[in-house]
C-alpha cells in the first residue's frame, strides 16, 4: 500500500497538450475517482500512472518514489481494464497466477494466495473454467483478481463497469467497495458515470477537457460545486443554472425576482448564473424565486419530476411523488437561500 | 424469412413449401458436386495411373484393365524414394517451423510497436510479393554459391525460411489481438517476448495453422528452386526425383503418379493436425461479451 502522488503532469501528442497540468495527492489506502466526459484525459492519466503511457512532463511517485521512468512492472501497480482483458486460452486459476508469474513467491504461497483472491471473490468453483465459460460479471471478477493477487500498492480501474448491464453494474459496483474495505488498497477508478464515482469514491476528481475542475468528497461536489461544468455534470437531473444579476448579495433575475444570499462573494461580477439543485427546489417554499407552468411531469416512483416553463426558461424540480401537481398547473418554486448557488457567467467559477 | 413463413400457396396445398427450397438446394447440391468432381479428378487419375501398367498410362480410362501394384513395389524398392522422401520431409519441416516464428515475429513486431520508418519497412516487404520466383532464382543461386550453400539443405531452404506473405497474414491476425491483452501482460510484468510467445501467438493458433499448411504444402510441392540449386541425386527433394523418372525418349508416368500418391501422405497429415486450429477461433473469448 502507497500514498500517490502527481505533480504538474502533462501529457502531449505531437503538438497538441491533452493534458495541461495536473496535480494531486491520494492518501494511502484512499479511493479516488476520476470522473469526466469522453476525451477529458481521464484514462490518459490512469495509463500514464500505470505507465502504458510516457509522461511529456511532470512527475509521478507511488509510494514516495518517482516512477516516470520504470517499467510498468517495476510500479507496483496492477490494472483491470474495461474489457477485462483476461486471457482467453487460460482457466481462471491460470489467469489470476499469471499475476504472480514474476514474484519469487514459493510454490505453495502462490497456491495459497490464488485461494484466498478466489475465496475473496467467489469464485473458488470456477478456478478450473475458460473465460468462454464464465459471465460478463464472472469475467470481470477473474480480472480484479489476476489484479488483487499481487497485492500492488496501487489498484488501477479502467472503466471496469461500462460493459455491464444496469443491474450488474450496481452489485460490482458494491463488490469492489467492499473490497476496498476489505483489502484497504489504495485505488484510481476511473468512469464516466457520475453515479458511481459517488457512490463509491472516498474523493472525485472532476475532470474537463484535460484540467481538473474540482476535487473534493462527493458531498462537497454536489454540495459546493466550483464551477458551472461540475454543477451540471455531479447530480441527476442537472442543477438548474438561472441567468441573472448581482449587486451585493442580491440576485435579480428575470421578471423583477430578486433573492438575497447571504455568502456570495462580494464585488465580484455583475453578470451571473444562479444555480438551484431540483432537490432543493420546493412547491410553495417560504422562500419563493420562480414562479411558472408545469409542461411535463416524470415520475419516478417515490417523486416525481416536474418541468416548470418560467421567465427564466426551463427548469426542472422534484415534487411528492404521490401527489404531484399536473401539467398546466401555476406553480411557486422557492429554495432555501444556503441551497443556492452563484457562479460568475463569463467564468464559470462558483462565487458563493 | 421466407423459409419459415409459409406462402399462401403452400397453406393451400396439402405438400408445405418444400418444392421451391428443394429446387435451391438441388442446385446447389449440383454445384457442389461438380466443384468436388473437379477437385477430385486429378486425385483420382493420379491414384489410377499408379495402379497401371506403362502401356496403359495414355489411356483415360480411370478403372485401369489390369490394376497392378508393381509400380508402388518398384518406387518403394528404390532407395532413392525414402532419401528424397525423407530430404522434402526435412526442408519442408524446418522451413515451417522457421516461418512460424520469423512471420509471426516480424508481423507482431509491426503491428504492435510503433517506431519510425515501421511503415516503409512494412511496404517493402510487401513489395517483395511482387517479385516472380523466376526473377529471383539467379540472384539466389549467386547468394548460395557465394555462401557455399549449393547442393544443400540450407541452400534449398534459405530464400523460404521467412515469408512476405506469412508476414503479411500475421500482421492483420495479430491486429485482431486486442492492445489490452498485451498491456496487461506487461502490468503482470513479462517482457515483449514473453508476451508474444505467452499471450500474443496462443491467440493467433488459427493463423498459425493456416500458415502452417500454406509453408508446409508450398515447400513440400516446391519444384524449380530445389531443382536449380541441387546437383547430387541426393539431395533431391520428392518433386525433382519424381520428375527424373524415366529415360530421355519416356517419361514414366505411372512411377512419377506413384512417388506423387505416396507423397500426398505427410501433407495429409499436416493438414489434419492443423485443421482443428484453424477452426477454432478464440481470441474474443477473454473480451466483453
Amino acid at each position: 500500500m502507497a500514498n500517490l502522488a502527481l505533480r504538474n503532469l502533462t501529457k502531449s501528442y505531437g503538438t497538441t497538450e491533452v493534458l495541461h497540468g495536473i496535480t494531486l495527492d491520494v492518501a494511502d489506502g484512499e479511493f479516488v475517482v476520476f470522473v469526466g466526459p469522453s476525451g477529458c484525459g481521464k484514462s490518459t492519466t490512469l495509463r500514464m500512472i500505470a505507465g502504458l503511457e510516457e509522461t511529456t512532463s511532470g512527475i509521478i511517485e507511488i509510494g514516495g518514489r518517482e516512477v516516470n521512468n520504470l517499467e510498468p512492472k517495476e510500479r507496483d501497480i496492477a490494472m483491470v481494464f474495461q474489457n477485462y482483458a483476461i486471457y482467453p486460452h487460460m482457466s481462471v486459476k491460470k489467469n489470476i497466477a499469471f499475476g504472480l508469474r514474476s514474484s519469487k513467491m514459493p510454490k505453495a504461497d502462490k497456491e495459497k494466495r490464488i485461494q484466498e483472491v478466489a475465496g475473496i471473490l467467489d469464485m473458488t468453483d470456477l478456478l478450473d473454467r475458460k473465460p468462454s465459460q464464465l459471465s460478463g460479471g464472472q469475467r470481470q471478477r477473474v480480472a480484479i483478481g489476476r489484479a488483487m493477487v499481487r497485492d500492488p500498492a496501487v489498484f488501477l480501474f479502467d472503466e471496469p463497469l461500462s460493459n455491464l448491464d444496469a443491474q450488474l453494474r450496481t452489485q460490482m459496483r458494491l463488490e469492489i467497495k467492499k473490497l476496498h474495505q476489505r483489502v484497504g488498497n489504495t485505488i484510481i477508478f476511473v468512469t464516466h458515470d457520475q453515479v458511481e464515482a459517488m457512490t463509491m469514491a472516498d474523493r472525485i476528481v472532476i475532470m474537463k477537457d484535460g484540467h481538473i475542475q474540482q476535487v473534493g468528497t462527493p458531498t462537497e461536489v454536489f454540495h459546493k460545486p466550483a464551477n458551472t461544468f461540475v454543477a451540471r455534470f455531479i447530480g441527476a437531473p442537472s442543477m438548474n443554472l438561472l441567468s441573472g444579476e448581482l449587486d451585493g448579495t442580491l440576485v435579480r433575475l428575470n421578471a423583477d425576482r430578486q433573492v438575497r444570499i447571504p455568502g456570495v462573494a462580494a464585488g465580484g461580477a455583475t453578470n451571473i448564473l444562479l444555480g438551484v439543485r431540483p432537490d432543493d427546489l420546493h412547491l410553495d417554499s417560504a422562500n419563493p424565486i420562480l414562479s411558472g407552468k408545469v409542461t411535463l411531469l416524470e415520475p419516478l416512483g417515490a417523486e416525481t419530476l416536474i418541468y416548470v416553463d418560467t421567465p427564466s426558461g426551463e427548469i426542472i424540480a422534484k415534487a411528492d411523488g404521490r401527489n404531484p401537481p399536473q401539467v398546466g398547473d401555476a406553480v411557486q418554486l422557492g429554495a432555501a437561500p444556503e441551497n443556492l448557488h452563484v457562479f460568475d457567467s463569463a467564468s464559470g467559477e462558483a462565487l458563493t | 424469412m421466407a423459409d419459415i413463413v409459409p406462402s399462401a400457396e403452400a397453406l393451400l396445398t396439402t405438400q408445405p413449401a418444400k418444392r421451391p427450397r428443394n429446387m435451391g438446394q438441388i442446385i446447389r447440391w449440383l454445384l457442389l458436386f461438380l466443384g468436388g468432381v473437379l477437385m477430385v479428378m486429378p486425385l483420382a487419375y493420379m491414384i489410377s495411373t499408379s495402379l497401371k501398367w506403362p502401356h496403359e498410362v495414355y489411356n483415360v480410362n480411370l478403372i485401369p484393365e489390369e490394376p497392378t501394384l508393381e509400380n508402388y513395389t518398384f518406387v518403394l524398392e528404390d532407395g532413392r524414394f525414402y532419401l528424397w522422401f525423407l530430404n522434402s520431409i526435412i526442408i519442408a519441416t524446418i522451413t515451417t517451423i522457421c516461418n512460424l516464428l520469423f512471420d509471426s515475429l516480424v508481423g507482431y513486431t509491426l503491428c504492435k510497436f510503433r517506431f519510425p520508418g515501421r511503415q516503409i519497412v512494412f511496404i517493402a516487404i510487401l513489395s517483395t510479393l511482387m517479385i516472380p520466383t523466376e526473377m529471383l532464382v539467379i540472384p539466389w543461386y549467386l547468394m548460395s554459391q557465394a555462401f557455399g550453400w549449393l547442393d544443400s539443405y540450407w541452400g534449398i531452404m534459405f530464400p523460404g525460411l521467412m515469408t512476405a506473405f506469412g508476414t503479411f497474414l500475421m500482421k492483420q491476425f495479430f491486429e485482431g489481438v486486442p492492445d489490452d491483452f498485451i498491456e496487461a501482460a506487461r502490468i503482470d510484468g513479462l517482457n515483449e517476448l514473453q508476451i508474444w510467445w505467452t499471450v500474443a501467438m496462443p491467440l493467433v493458433k488459427p493463423a498459425l495453422a493456416a500458415l502452417a499448411i500454406f509453408v508446409f504444402l508450398g515447400n513440400w510441392t516446391a519444384f524449380l528452386w530445389p531443382l536449380i540449386v541441387t546437383n547430387s541425386v541426393d539431395m533431391y527433394t520428392i518433386p525433382v526425383g519424381l520428375s527424373g523418372f524415366g529415360d530421355e525418349a519416356d517419361v514414366a508416368w505411372e512411377l512419377i503418379m506413384t512417388g506423387a500418391a505416396i507423397s500426398t501422405i505427410p501433407t495429409l497429415v499436416v493438414f489434419l493436425i492443423f485443421q482443428r486450429f484453424i477452426i477454432r477461433g478464440v481470441v474474443m473469448a477473454g473480451l466483453k461479451g
